[in-house]
Order: structure tokens, then C-alpha cells, then sequence
């Protein structure tokens, strides 16, 4: 019996880009508010991003773990029965740019949570017991970090390529963790947490007008002084010799390569995004074909575009197994040469390029997703709209710009390499390669 | 029946309790000739799509010297079928803006795309090839263990508390191969499998009538059904295999093992103890998915706020139903699980001895003033969160069609697990006793 080989339906027409029905208004005391309408389920998402660039990262770490440890009228375990009675729950985070309070609930409860936020920011009264108790438990998820081999290589790759800016290092030490006292998270708070250059983003199931009034109403009162702090630019990328951080045992070597990049509103950024896709961005990628598919060295290889405030970089990580290493450099410096050196395909070019426009569709169909992007983008300074301009310009992107993307941003004579390892199994084989550096591993 | 436009939402509520909401997305229900059976889930809010093929062979099935075979099974599902070469299926779903993955479970293993809408009929084409029949070969094979070996290494070797307790647990409570193996594999038993095993493994388990297709999203029924009979119309009939029961018996006596972990900074512990079957005995186990929460769910629960704030022996603790947190997607048997990190001098046995006084002081004297409609109301917010998302809702829809044959349960499960009352929370507590209890315990093997 022979079967007819069956041909791949095609698409259907593309459906437009529909960006959801959204307001903002910036209140008196400078806090931004924006309110974005999905009412698919009856909840609402919401992140709050402060400005908290140069802060030390153990103070930052531990106002972020004590936050929502108590007001001066309510204990921590109050305020969080208090969310939950409304579905709700907040949780913060800090990064060398932003503290962010996040959460969601049901939206019948925003009110109620828009108060008790207000409540944080206005009164967090960090009590010296819940402090004690959150500060261990920092310490102890530091050393468990310490111990992970994705956290040790990227502080290590973050300390070479930053050098003296303070992106270098995001991980305080414990030392430096047990030395925060209550006194200086108040006063920590005093200083920076404010509502000039916040911006709060609501998403859900809210007519958005409403959404703002109800912003205003809760948080209108909070205190708009406190100072505004900038970062310096981060600084251009200083390729040199690979640096081998050993950690002996190690079952896998974690490869992590640094390459420059430029900001989402830069020109050059759709075409970058596509000739990173192209490399390493996405399954269908040559390296993932590559390194994984074909070689079996690795299995979640991949390289994406971080943007902070003061710069972006674009990032390569790859955990392979360790007899492997030296091939997998090999590899990995092929792959960026080839893309730098001769244009990529149309076809490999319109495959990206389906992909980069798809996921902008996906990223915005959830609630959560909506949220995420547009208070990523107010991060940057963009809105929601940006989206449309994006999505216009990688639809216009030709091979001969992405082509060009490569050669300037790709090629591996710019990259920074670091990789962990057991040193004495691999620095043999990546000797073959680079110069190699080779460093105990540590915080 | 079906609707159009957006979701309907009804809010039911309920004297002194919170008022949960639900969602009514829309449900239709197919079988083909062939066997296969198909849910579709319309929702027109975003032109975006779901699909998922849920195949009802897990972990669980696999036989004795192939651990990590269903896994490495649903690898080789990705490596090429009938008119498809290595590689085109990622390109192609890809190419057409969309995601992928696959997950091997317990009890189930799923695939599934995410894409814009205009990519229906080719998901479902991809899909119904390799139902047909996927490249299975000698080199696809070899490439797959190794890089099924690199994800374990990530995973469980490489890392701290690696497996725990997902890996590690189920071997003290349970004492048959098929709940007690390591799902993931060892490396001799990968190493070994063969082509042959594939086949025969394809052959038996990935039959037509063995799979659920779902489709959510931006769709219209009557076209989707038009478009599924023409992919997978065609697909031979195959039935399904008899599934042979898993039961064992609860434990008589406690059960405790503790391990080092070389790379573990901190010393950590897992319990189980069995819970009713979630299919057979559903109202029996919906208290104990509340009770999990009662107990973990952030910091007003009643573990946290005794054990991380008060007693200060724990620094984390954890409360789910289900080895993969899957309390919804798992057959019996199964457990509640309590897991908890300890800070460098933490006591284990003081920690269990906390445990089970605040399981007694909640059986005892149970809840306290609104503490269980805050957690239902919290769980609400979880649920209805996690189906927001198109491809959640088919995937959660496939296998609760798979296992129950009522994949509208996903928009009820907000109301059910609402209405569960204090006294069957009270009740599920009483039966979490020492004596049914398995515990792992990691002892820490890195330098501080």
C-alpha cells in the first residue's frame, strides 16, 4: 500500500494587531497610572515599578523582603489574610532599576487592594522581629543560590562585563544581608519609595476610566517627595580572554556569552531581535539545530536581548555536558560567525520574522501578559502603542538589514565568554579555543 | 450549543462566604469514528488558538528496564512522521508565530502549539501526522538520550535538591514499580532502549482511542470540526489498551528516609500521605485541595505563619496535591504533599512534631472567622487565572475529557472547590496522621 505524501495546509489571512482599549493619567503627586481592559476572566493584574537604580543590592533585597512584612496598622499575616479575602496577593521584587509590587486577584476586590497597597507604601513599618526572621531567610537563599550553577555564572559574567557599574553585581553577600538593620529600611523608604517616575499598571476585567479613578482614590495621597536617581550608561563590552570559572564536580559546563545590543527603541533593535531569533532566539534557531538536534550536546540552549535602563545586552546561555565543551564553544563561535559573515536565507529571515509578529499576538492575549509588557514598556518609557511601531518595522526588516544587524552586533570577536566548570576537565579543551582565565567560582 | 463573543461570567453567592466567580466558556464534545475524541472551547476575546493532544500513557506505564521511557518517548514524537522530516515541526509551528511543547505526567503525556488563529488547520495537520506515525530511527533515538541525559543533568544532577521531592518521595511512600520508579530515568535503562521499544511503545499506547484532541480560542466550531475530521479523520483505528489499575495499599506504619545532597547548602524535607482517588471519590478529595492551601498559601496560612514567622524552624514551606502539582490532572493514587526548607540548624523532627500539632489544632478546633473563604477565594483567583490563557484551557480541558469525560469541570472548579465546607477541611486534616505518613528528609553535603 503506498500513501500519498500530504502537503502542509497554508495559512489562513494574518488577523491584525487589536491592541485593547486602555487610559492613563498621571496623578498630582507624579505617579503614572494605566489601565488596560481584557475581561476575559473576572480578575485584575497589577505591577507597580518604582525607580530604585543605585541602591546597595542588600538593602534593596531586603526592603523587597520586608515590605509587606506590616504597617503601622497592620501585621504582615494581616495584610496578607486581608488580600486573600478579596482573592488578592502581593508579592515585591527588586532589580538594579525597579522595586516592583505585583499581583492579582479578583476584581471586585481592586478597591480593596488598591488600600491596602496604600497602606504599604505609605506606612511599611518594617518591625524589627519580621525583619530578623526575613533577613535569615534572605541569607539562607543566597547560599542556596550560591550553590546553583545558573546563579554562579551569571554573577561571574555580570562582574566581567560590568566592571565598576552597578549592574555588576545584583546579589548582595550575607555579611552584607545581617548588616541591614530596621532603621535603615525606613529610612531607605523614606528616600526612594515615591510615586515620581512610578508607574502602576492595572489589567483585567476594569473599565479602564474607572480603573484610574479608583488609582487616584487610593493612592492619590501618597507622599510625592524623595529624590529622582540616575544610572551611568552601561559600558561597551570589553572582549578579552575566556574566563573558566571552576567548580570541580561539575556534571555540565554552563557556556554564557555577552554580545552588545541596543535599546527597543534604537533603529537597529527589530533587526537585531531577527538575526538574534535566527542564531540562537528560538528552537528553530541554527544553534538550537545545531547544538542540540544535531549534536545532542545541550538541551535548552538559548540567547535573548536583556534590556535595563542603562543598556541592553544580548545574552547566550548553554548547559553542556562536560566531555563536550570545547565542541560546544567551537559551535557556538561558529554559528555567531557564520550569521556575522554571510546574510542569512530569505525563507530562514520570514520564518523569524513570523515568529518575532506570533508571539507579540500571544504575549498580549493573557491578562498576565498584558500586564508584564506594558509595565515592562513603561520601564523603558514606551506604552502599549509601541507595540504597532514594532511590529512595523519587523515586518519591513530585509535580509540585507539583518545581514547588516549581524555583522555589527553578532560577530564573536565581541563577545565576552565565561564559562563554569569542573577546570580541570574543560580548561584543556576551551585552551584549544581562546585564551582562558581561570578563577575559583564564588559570589 | 455554542456562544459567541465574550465569556460569560456568573458570580454565585453563598451566605458567609466569599463570592467566587466562574467562567462559562463553552464546551463541545466529538468522537471520530476512529476513536479519537475532540473538545472544542471557542472564545473569540483574542486571535490566538490552543491545541493539545493528550495521549493517556504516563510515567506510570512504563515497563520494568526502561524508566524514563515515556519521556524519552514524547522526544521522539518531535523527530520527524509520516510527511514531516527532522526538524519541520518546530519550523513550522514556529514559522507560523506559534510555541510549542510536549510533558510526560503520571498518568498522561501531552503536546500542544499555541499560535495565531490563521495557523488552525496547520497545528492540526502537524498534530494528526504524527498520530499517524512518528520517524522513529536509530540516529533520532541516540540524539534524544543524549539530550534527554543533558535535561536530567540539569534538572537533578547538576543542581541543588534536584528531584526533590518529585523524584525522590514517591519510592518511600509507594512500593510497586509503576508509582515507586524514577520517572525521569537512569542512564543505563536510557541507553539501552531501542527502536523496537518505540514502536512497540507507539503501537500500544498512541492509538487513535488511547488521545484526546482540544482546541480553545479564537475558532469557529463548525469550521474546526470540518478541519479535525479532515486531518485526523483518517487516522487508522486503533482502541484503546486496557490501563491496569495502580492501587496499592496506605500505609500501616510512618515511613522515613533521608539522603545527602552534595550540592545542597541547607537541610530540607518532604511528607506524603495519600489523599482519596480524585476520580473516583471527588467530593472525598476536593477538602484536601483546600487544606493545602489552608495550610501554605502565603503568609497568613497556618504552616507559614507558625512555622516561618513564629518557630522560625522552617524558611520556606510548600502544600499541593499531586508529585507534579497537578491536583486536577492525576488519577489515584495520589498524595497531598508538605515540603519545607530549613535554616543551617533546623530540627526535622521538630518540624513534623509542628506539623501534626497544627494538623490536630485544625481537626480539633477548626477553622478560625473567615479563613476558609479567603483561601477559596484566593484559589478562585489561581484558577480562573490559569485558564486565561487559551492553550491552558485546552490542555486542561483534554485531560480532564481523558480522565473524567467532563472537560466543562474546568469552569466549575471555582464554584466546587467554593462550596467545599469547614468540616470536610476539618475531616481531611484528622486523616493526615504520623502513622500514613512517607518523609523524605535531604540532609545538606555542600560546604557553607
Amino acid at each position: 500500500m503506498t500513501t500519498a505524501s500530504r502537503i502542509l495546509p497554508p495559512l489562513g489571512p494574518t488577523r491584525k494587531l487589536n491592541l485593547p482599549k486602555q487610559a492613563e493619567r498621571t496623578l498630582g503627586n507624579g505617579l503614572t497610572v494605566i489601565a488596560v481592559r481584557r475581561p476575559a476572566v473576572p480578575l485584575v493584574e497589577l505591577r507597580l515599578g518604582m525607580p530604585f537604580g543605585r541602591v546597595h543590592p542588600a538593602r534593596a533585597a531586603m526592603l523587597a523582603q520586608t515590605l509587606l512584612s506590616g504597617t503601622t496598622t497592620l501585621t504582615g499575616v494581616q495584610i496578607a489574610a486581608e488580600l486573600q479575602k478579596v482573592g488578592g496577593g502581593l508579592s515585591a521584587g527588586v532589580d538594579p532599576d525597579r522595586l516592583m509590587l505585583s499581583g492579582a486577584g479578583l476584581v471586585t476586590g481592586l478597591d480593596r487592594m488598591l488600600e491596602l497597597l496604600a497602606g504599604v507604601l505609605t506606612s511599611a513599618a518594617y518591625p524589627a522581629d519580621e525583619v530578623a526572621t526575613e533577613r535569615d531567610r534572605l541569607v539562607d537563599r543566597i547560599q542556596l543560590a550560591q550553590c546553583q550553577p545558573g546563579h554562579l555564572a551569571r554573577t561571574a559574567l555580570l562582574k566581567r562585563i560590568y566592571g565598576r557599574h552597578p549592574y555588576a553585581v545584583q546579589t548582595p553577600t550575607p555579611e552584607q544581608v545581617r548588616a541591614v538593620r530596621p532603621s535603615v529600611l525606613r529610612k531607605l523608604h523614606d528616600e526612594r519609595v515615591h510615586p515620581t517616575g512610578a508607574v502602576l499598571v492595572l489589567v483585567g476585567d476594569v473599565q479602564p476610566e474607572r480603573a484610574l479613578d479608583a488609582a487616584e482614590q487610593a493612592l492619590g495621597g501618597w507622599n510625592g517627595a524623595g529624590r529622582v536617581v540616575e544610572l551611568p550608561a552601561t559600558p561597551p563590552l570589553e572582549p578579552g580572554p575566556l574566563l573558566l570559572v571552576d567548580r570541580p564536580g561539575s556534571v555540565q559546563s554552563s557556556l554564557r556569552m555577552a554580545l552588545p545590543a541596543v535599546p527597543r527603541t534604537d533603529p537597529d533593535h527589530a533587526a537585531l531581535q531577527l538575526a538574534n531569533l535566527i542564531f540562537g532566539g528560538y528552537f528553530s534557531s541554527r544553534w538550537v539545530e545545531n547544538i542540540r538536534e544535531d549534536k545532542g550536546y545541550t538541551y535548552g540552549p538559548y540567547s535573548l536581548v536583556e534590556h535595563s535602563v542603562a543598556g541592553s545586552v544580548l545574552l547566550a546561555a548553554a548547559e553542556v555536558a562536560t566531555d563536550v565543551t570545547g565542541a560546544a564553544l567551537l559551535e557556538t563561535q561558529y554559528e555567531l560567525g557564520r550569521l556575522a559573515c554571510v546574510a542569512p536565507e530569505a525563507e530562514e529571515l520570514e520564518q523569524a520574522r513570523q515568529y518575532a509578529l506570533g508571539t507579540l499576538q500571544l504575549g498580549i492575549s493573557t491578562q498576565a501578559g498584558l500586564a508584564a509588557l506594558t509595565s515592562a514598556y513603561a520601564g523603558s518609557g514606551l506604552r502599549l502603542d509601541f507595540l504597532a511601531e514594532h511590529a512595523a518595522r519587523l515586518a519591513k526588516a530585509t535580509v540585507t538589514d539583518v545581514a547588516a544587524a549581524a555583522a555589527r552586533y553578532l560577530a564573536p570577536a565581541r563577545a565576552v565568554t565565561v564559562v563554569l566548570g569542573d577546570a580541570q576537565r574543560v580548561a584543556g579543551q576551551l585552551g584549544t579555543l581562546a585564551e582562558v582565565v581561570t578563577e575559583p567560582a564564588g559570589p | 450549543m455554542r456562544q459567541r463573543g465574550r465569556v460569560r461570567v456568573e458570580r454565585v453567592s453563598t451566605t458567609r462566604r466569599a463570592t467566587i466567580p466562574a467562567t462559562s466558556y463553552p464546551v463541545e464534545r466529538l468522537t471520530l469514528d476512529n476513536g479519537l475524541r475532540v473538545v472544542l472551547t471557542p472564545d473569540r476575546s483574542a486571535p490566538v488558538i490552543g491545541v493539545a493532544v493528550v495521549y493517556d500513557v504516563g510515567i506510570r506505564s512504563e515497563p520494568e528496564g526502561r524508566t524514563g521511557f515515556a519521556h524519552l518517548f514524547e522526544h521522539l514524537m518531535f523527530q520527524g512522521s509520516e510527511n514531516l522530516e527532522k526538524l519541520a515541526h518546530f519550523r513550522h509551528v514556529q514559522g507560523a508565530g506559534g510555541t510549542f511543547n510536549g510533558s510526560t505526567h503520571l498518568d498522561y503525556t501531552d503536546y500542544y502549539e499555541t499560535l495565531p488563529a490563521n495557523a488552525l488547520e496547520r497545528a492540526l495537520f502537524l498534530e494528526a501526522d504524527r498520530m499517524r506515525g512518528p520517524r522513529l530511527t536509530e540516529e533520532n533515538l541516540r540524539n534524544q538520550v543524549d539530550v534527554v541525559k543533558e535535561e536530567i543533568r540539569v534538572n537533578v544532577l547538576n543542581r541543588p535538591y534536584g528531584g526533590f521531592p518529585w523524584l525522590t518521595l514517591p519510592p518511600v511512600l509507594f512500593d510497586t514499580f509503576p508509582n515507586a520508579h524514577d520517572g525521569y530515568g537512569s542512564f543505563t535503562d536510557l541507553e539501552s532502549a531501542t527502536v523496537a521499544d518505540a514502536a512497540d511503545f507507539f503501537q500500544h499506547y498512541y492509538a487513535s482511542g488511547n488521545a484526546v484532541l482540544a482546541v480553545s480560542g479564537d475558532i469557529d466550531v463548525a469550521e474546526a470540526v470540518e478541519l479535525v475530521e479532515r486531518h485526523f479523520g483518517d487516522v487508522p483505528a486503533r482502541p484503546a489498551p486496557v490501563r491496569p489499575s495502580f492501587a496499592e495499599p496506605d500505609l500501616a506504619a510512618e515511613r522515613r528516609v533521608s539522603y545527602t545532597d552534595r550540592l545542597a547548602p541547607l537541610p530540607a524535607v518532604a511528607s506524603a500521605w495519600r489523599v482519596p482517588d480524585p476520580i473516583g471519590d471527588f467530593a472525598g478529595y476536593l477538602p484536601y485541595a483546600v487544606l493545602a492551601e489552608v495550610l501554605t498559601d502565603g503568609d497568613a496560612a497556618r504552616l507559614v505563619e507558625r512555622l516561618v514567622q513564629r518557630d522560625r524552624s522552617v524558611t520556606s514551606v510548600g502544600g499541593y496535591l499531586g508529585f507534579m502539582g497537578d491536583p486536577f490532572d492525576v488519577r489515584d493514587p495520589t498524595a497531598l504533599l508538605l515540603q519545607a526548607h530549613l535554616p543551617p540548624d533546623g530540627d526535622v523532627d521538630k518540624v513534623l512534631q509542628t506539623v501534626d500539632e497544627e494538623l490536630d489544632r485544625l481537626a480539633t478546633d477548626g477553622l478560625t472567622d473567615g479563613e476558609l473563604a479567603r483561601t477559596q477565594a484566593r484559589m478562585a483567583t489561581h484558577l480562573l487565572r490559569d485558564t486565561d490563557a487559551v492553550l491552558g484551557r485546552a490542555l486542561r480541558m483534554a485531560v480532564l475529557e481523558q480522565q473524567r469525560g467532563e472537560p466543562g469541570l474546568l469552569n466549575d472548579l471555582p464554584r466546587l472547590v467554593g462550596e467545599v465546607t469547614e468540616e470536610s477541611v476539618r475531616a481531611a486534616a484528622a486523616t493526615l496522621r504520623p502513622q500514613r505518613r512517607a518523609t523524605i528528609e535531604v540532609l545538606a553535603g555542600a560546604e557553607q
